[in-house]
């Protein structure tokens, strides 16, 4: 692996660049320079973004200066112990799959040459590593979704999809946290709320978590749902684990 | 009580500080895109300097106070009213009970920022009161104003502390405006030649000017290939190069991540000036290294905590 590159994001951020491809590796260290920043309790950082590759170190100019965090940042990046996979959550999403619930769901099978049982079947026996959050509030960028229930964007994207949508477009898969146009295959939908602005914690899971699609009958996904509004129901969370099944 | 909103204006917000600590969740910071603007109202009539204020832009709204109080405006001149007549910015003005204040045409500038003494008594959301208008959460019901809107004074003031001291010269605003630029995170994704034009010629400010942010029309800054990026990070004032070649500035209400090519990241300082800009104005670009733009963050950051002591110690 490359060593990583330090870029000039102004006069109040930083980016450390850890190679120029998506793997679990990279995104390990992204998120293990994190954890080890926040544990240096370094002064004046005020905030850091994960991305597949990098980490944007937003910071406080007045209370540290560039060349002294480049210093301290560049020393941490170079001894970060070997990338933690498998340090994140599991996180369980409850989904009903196909009907109402995700009318995209025949569509991705007769693309997938397969019974729509065979694509909730696949797509929910995975864990899948959340790389980073961005575009939507904690709209997770998630990898590793089994190329064989791949679909295309639809040619003219829906106008509006409603908040807790769980889609595939292309080689990925995701939940729409809030309503927004897309152009994603629906294959289900979540009773919970990914995202929830007046909620203790707005976001269900961090970058570096894994989410496991559990496929829940439509009576289950409407006891969810109750309970979910009332803010009574909690995801189940398990720790550590890997992208393989069970 | 407070305010009552008559009529709204194009755009009023209810803005601060921003959030802080939830971009990781891809939620936009927000906040007042010209910060030093807001505060200079706040400290104008007492208030710690990230009390939340109203972003008032280009037209403004005409509202009714429900209570007295003390308010300052600062920022762009869009022409204040009170009762009928100017009403002096960068000042502090007592309002009575019934009182109007309105705005009349745009002068210079294009965002004001109106302060209320002791604050608006808003629900503090992830650690602001600003309103997030994508996500529809923070300020007054995470939408603009509208008419018929009303908020209550926090802790409206019947008195200010050495009042007669509380007004500040306007600065002036409009013609060609300089923006430093610290080059980077990916200023190796432009050629020579593209770098030499994005610092040398000049561009104008387009009608797609949000509070996310700035687009420019102008010369095609020349990129080495046209591959976007793996999506990073999005820091505030960073412009943004997409495959079009003309540069977007990236502001408060921004999307944490992005795929496009930053050639570089505006100098914290120089982010109020580009809040009053307008569609047509002209901007430039001038070099700045990271250690010259820090010296005066820090410059003005303390002239503005002298100011603080000087008004409100």
């Amino acid at each position: 692996m490359q060593e990583p590159r330090i870029l000039m994001a102004g006069d109040s951020a930083l980016t450390v660049e850890f190679g120029n491809e998506i793997s679990e590796e990279i995104n390990g260290k992204v998120l293990a320079l994190g954890r080890a920043l926040r544990q240096s309790g370094l002064k004046g950082i005020t905030e850091t973004i994960p991305t597949y590759r990098s980490l944007l170190i937003c910071y406080d100019p007045c209370v540290i200066r560039y060349s002294s965090l480049k210093r301290k940042v560049s020393r941490l990046a170079n001894h970060l112990g070997s990338a933690a996979s498998g340090a994140g959550r599991i996180v369980e999403i409850p989904v009903c799959y196909g009907g109402e619930f995700g009318e995209d769901l025949p569509d991705v099978a007769a693309h997938a040459g397969m019974a729509e049982d065979d694509v909730v079947r696949i797509h929910s026996s995975k864990n899948y590593l959340i790389y980073m959050l961005g575009f939507l509030p904690g709209f997770a960028y998630l990898g590793g979704m089994d190329p064989r229930i791949a679909t295309p964007r639809l040619k003219t994207p829906r106008v509006k999809i409603p908040a807790g949508s769980v889609a595939i477009g292309g080689e990925q898969t995701g939940i729409y946290p809030i309503a927004s146009p897309g152009g994603w295959r629906l294959i289900g939908s979540t009773p919970v709320k990914p995202y929830d602005p007046n909620r203790e914690d707005p976001i269900l899971y961090r970058a570096g978590d894994r989410i496991r699609f559990v496929p829940v009958p439509r009576e289950e996904y409407l006891r969810i749902h109750s309970l979910s509004e009332k803010g009574e129901y909690q995801c189940v969370v398990r720790e550590g684990g890997s992208s393989d099944g069970d | 009580m407070g305010i009552e909103m008559i009529k709204p204006g194009l755009l009023t917000t209810v803005q601060d500080f921003g959030r802080t600590g939830y971009q990781k969740l891809g939620i936009s910071p927000s906040g007042a895109l010209d910060r030093k603007a807001m505060i200079l109202a706040n400290l104008l009539v007492a208030n710690s300097a990230g009390e939340a204020v109203l972003e008032i832009t280009m037209m403004g709204p005409e509202l009714r106070f429900t209570a007295d109080n003390f308010v300052a405006v600062t920022g762009g001149d869009l022409s204040p009213v009170l009762n009928g007549a100017p009403m002096p910015r960068y000042a502090a003005i007592p309002v009575k009970d019934g009182d109007v204040l309105s705005f009349g045409p745009a002068k210079s500038g294009c965002r004001a920022y109106l302060a209320f003494a002791g604050g608006l008594k808003l629900p503090v959301v992830m650690g602001s009161k600003s309103t997030n208008l994508k996500c529809g959460f923070g300020g007054y019901g995470g939408r603009k104003l509208q008419a018929g809107d009303a908020i209550a004074f926090s802790s409206p003031k019947k008195e200010l502390p050495f009042f007669p001291l509380r007004t500040l010269e306007a600065p002036s605003f409009g013609g060609e405006t300089i923006l430093r630029v610290i080059l980077g995170p990916q200023e190796d994704a432009f050629t020579e030649e593209g770098v030499r034009t994005f610092f040398e010629e000049t561009y104008q400010v387009t009608p797609r000017f949000d509070r996310m942010g700035c687009a420019l029309d102008g010369p095609v800054v020349e990129c080495r290939d046209k591959a976007d990026i793996i999506s990073d990070g999005i820091p505030a004032g960073a412009v943004q190069i997409p495959s079009s070649g003309k540069p977007i500035i990236m502001l408060a209400d921004r999307q944490t991540t992005g795929g496009y090519t930053k050639i570089g990241t505006v100098a914290s300082v120089d982010l109020s000036l580009l809040a009053q800009c307008r569609p047509g104005d002209s901007v430039r670009f001038q070099r700045i290294s990271v250690g010259e733009a820090q010296k005066l963050l820090r410059k003005e950051t303390k002239k503005l905590s002298k100011l603080n002591r000087y008004l409100n110690e």
